[in-house]
Formats: C-alpha cells, structure tokens, sequence
C-alpha cells in the first residue's frame, strides 16, 4: 500500500493514478479482512475499487489524460505534511495496542450489541443489525446524502451535454 | 512493545498524510480528488485496526462461544464509504463542469484566467 501511494504521488500520467488507486482501494478490503470487517471488505471492493474507479475514467474520459507538471514549491505541504504526521503519530502513543481486547472501544456500548443483537433483531451478522434495526434511520439519512449527491450530479452533468449537443447542431 | 504494538497506527498515518501531501501539492483537480480518496480509505482502516480483538472472529453470530470483534466501527465505514462515493460524484462532476468553463483542470491556469479577466 505504501509502495502504491508513493506511485500516485510521483506519476503524471492520469489514468495510471487513477487505476492505482482502484488497486489501492482493493488493497485495503484486503486488509480489512485481515481484521474481521468482512461487510466493510465487502462494500470497499465493490464501492471503492469499482464504482469510485468507474467514475474517475468517466471524468478523465470528460476531461483530460494528462497532469501537467507544475513548478510549485513543495516545501509548504511537505512541512504541513510532516508537523500533522508527528502530533498525530504523538497521539498514538497513549492508544491501545493493535487487538488489545481491553481497550475501551470493547468495554462501553460494543458488548451489549454482540449479546442482545440476535435476540432483539434475529439477524446473526451483528453489522446488519445495527445499521437497518438499530440504526435504521441513519441509513435512511445515507440514503437521503446519496439522492442528493445522485440530483446534484445529473444537474451539473445535463448542462454540459446540453451544451455539447447545441454546439453540435450549430456546427451541422 | 510488542509487535505490531502502534505499528498500524503509524502505517496509517503515513498513508494519511500522503493523500493530504497530494491534496495540497498537486493542482491537478483529479489528483486531488484521488488523493481525497487515498485519506479516506486511510482513515476506514484506521477505524477498522480500532476494531480488531486479537483471536477474534467477524461479527456474526456462530455456535459455540467465540471472541467476536467490535461491530460498530464496521457499521460506522460502511456509512462512510458510500457518503464517501456520493461526494467523489459530486466533486467529479464540478470537475467536469470546470473543464467546460475553463478549458483546464489546472489549478493554475484556472488562478491565471481569473487574473486576466
């Protein structure tokens, strides 16, 4: 993964970025197998290494191939970069060790869910139970965020092959 | 320490901070958008380290008594990978729009086109 995003920050050429970020987004539902998510492995690889990558070549397909190579300093970002990496990975010294089942995200609401879910909702994968039982208005919410995001893309969209088709009959 | 100890953690915000480097960096508009998205799936898998039980299983219900591992980080990313996509739509498709207007998806050459008008 490591090696993957040092590609898509060195490379120009656009569709290659964008396929390694597929890769990477596949990378990742690996990994999140690794530790249990099997739902989340789930939706990464059909979401984010299939949909996301889909649209990415449908913009490029709109616009452009090519990144052209800016002469911008990068000593502002990499220094930005650098003091958040080092506060943050100073927060991650007082966290709980990887696995550490005595960790408090274990101890305060997550026991309750793994004991009761099945006989309060009769659905054996815990994930599901939360997010259409006792969630189920968030994801309704979701829901919501993805209509709104789905109408306000059609609106940005119908313009620009209105246009397109205009400029085509004026050209015939 | 043992391993991996916070080693997850560190690896996670290497990616993370890769995916910011590339947001700040670069003034390609995809670029950006995929270094957006490098972020994001850096922190899904750092709530998913958060998660793990070590000898734990995935959370559904099997017979036996097993370890099970924590449900409601998953819950939380299955949320935000799908809001994750609807905004990758959107922020594509004002890319698209910007081409149209502008001719170029540089953050640059847009910058010296306002400056010129």
């Amino acid at each position: 993964m490591v090696l993957t995003v040092f590609l898509i920050i060195r490379l120009h050429n656009l569709f290659a970025v964008v396929m390694l970020s597929g890769i990477y987004s596949l990378l990742a539902a690996t990994f999140f197998v690794v530790v249990d998510g099997v739902d989340v492995a789930f939706t990464e690889a059909a979401v984010g290494a299939g949909i996301s990558t889909v649209l990415m070549l449908g913009a490029l397909s709109l616009t452009t191939q090519h990144e052209k190579v800016a002469a911008r300093s990068t000593w502002v970002p990499l220094a930005v970069v650098a003091v958040t990496g080092a506060a943050l990975v100073y927060g991650t010294l007082d966290m709980p060790n990887y696995g550490d089942p005595d960790a408090p995200i274990h101890n305060h609401v997550a026991p309750r869910y793994i004991e009761d879910s099945l006989k309060e909702t009769s659905v054996p994968n815990m994930v599901t139970a939360v997010l259409a039982s006792y969630r189920g208005y968030d994801t309704l919410g979701e829901v919501t965020v993805i209509f709104t995001a789905g109408v306000g893309v059609l609106l940005l969209l119908v313009r620009v092959t209105g246009r397109r088709r205009e400029e085509d009959e004026d050209a015939a | 320490m043992e391993w991996p100890g916070l080693y997850n953690y560190w690896i996670v915000i290497f990616l993370m901070m890769a995916g910011l480097y590339v947001v700040m960096a670069r003034a390609n508009l995809i670029k950006k958008m995929v270094g957006l998205s490098v972020f994001q799936a850096s922190v899904f898998i750092f709530y998913l380290t958060m998660g793990k039980v070590a000898g734990g299983t995935a959370p559904i219900v099997i017979p036996g008594n097993p370890v099970y591992s924590n449900p409601l980080p998953h819950v939380l990313i299955l949320t935000a990978i799908v809001v994750g996509v609807a905004t990758l739509a959107m922020g594509l498709a004002l890319i698209v729009r910007i081409n149209e207007a502008y001719g170029t998806i540089e953050e640059d050459e847009i910058d010296a086109q306002e400056h010129d008008s």
